[in-house]
């Protein structure tokens, strides 16, 4: 049973999981730079949210007696992108440093941008507890 | 924890070039040794960098952070043919007057330097990044 508060910030916790998966995935591929045949990846953030979603919407388990109609674990791997060079390399490496610094700026101020989101809510939720 | 899995990768990153320049240093160091045959002859040494992917059945666990991000599967020697120089008062010459020189190529290891210096710096700012955005989370408890 999930309380009102886990519902509140259900959105955000999982908006911020995703950024920080992105984030992962990007300095991954930052770290593999001259790794001969790397993939780079990336993570799609509307298809991971819309996962989520039908997750969060589906029957969960709640009793010993219930059956488990999928998994409540966070699901990345339907929603890992790969790279498509703009133009390849000999050792079949797909990581393109200008490509994923760009991108790992963008990713970590969306980050940034969830976190402002949640601090706003969390704002919320005290000034509303202390009925200022 | 997450932010920990960022500066894992930016770390094993770190670590990767900096095995990768002190490579290139010993061949900096050792261009100019000469050796008595070919097979003993100084070899430009080369890092094979390999990823360290997830665990296929672990992929979906924000816990299986352990093994991400980057490093140095083995260190070959450089294919070029070694120098052949003539000279016969070398200490080391063979029969025929000759020694055999590295096939190390300067200028290649000073691109290669370049590249991992890049590389080491593109890692630095990630973790500068992680533990930016780590203390900013740890900041909501103040919020």
């Amino acid at each position: 049973m999930k309380s009102t508060l886990d519902s509140y910030f259900a959105v955000n916790a999982m908006a911020l999981q995703a950024k920080n998966k992105r984030l992962e995935l990007i300095s991954e591929n930052i770290a593999n730079v001259s790794t001969p045949g790397y993939k780079a990846r990336d993570l799609d953030f509307g298809a991971f949210m819309k996962d989520a979603a039908s997750r969060a919407s589906a029957p969960s388990a709640t009793n010993s007696r219930h059956i488990e109609v999928g998994s409540n674990v966070n699901n990345f791997e339907n929603a890992i992108t790969y790279h498509m060079p703009l133009s390849p390399s000999l050792d079949n490496n797909t990581v393109e440093i200008g490509v994923e610094q760009a991108k790992f700026g963008k990713a970590a101020a969306d980050y940034q941008a969830a976190m402002g989101f949640l601090e706003n809510r969390i704002s919320g939720i005290r000034k509303a507890l202390r009925g200022e | 924890m997450s932010a920990d899995a960022l500066l894992k990768i930016a770390g094993s990153g770190l670590n990767a070039q900096l095995t990768r320049m002190n490579t290139i240093a010993s061949n900096l160091a050792n261009a100019t040794v000469v050796a008595g045959s070919a097979e003993e002859a100084y070899k430009a040494k080369r890092v094979v960098f390999s990823s360290l992917m997830l665990n296929p059945d672990q992929q979906n666990s924000l816990q299986a952070d352990s093994r991400r991000g980057v490093y140095v599967s083995e260190v070959v020697d450089d294919t070029e043919s070694v120098k052949q120089i003539h000279e016969p008062g070398n200490a080391l010459a063979n029969d025929d007057g000759y020694v055999f020189g590295s096939n190390v190529n300067e200028i290649e290891e000073m691109v290669e330097m370049l590249d991992a210096s890049r590389a080491y710096q593109n890692n630095v700012s990630v973790v500068s990044t992680a533990q930016e955005l780590m203390s900013r989370t740890l900041d909501l408890l103040k919020v």
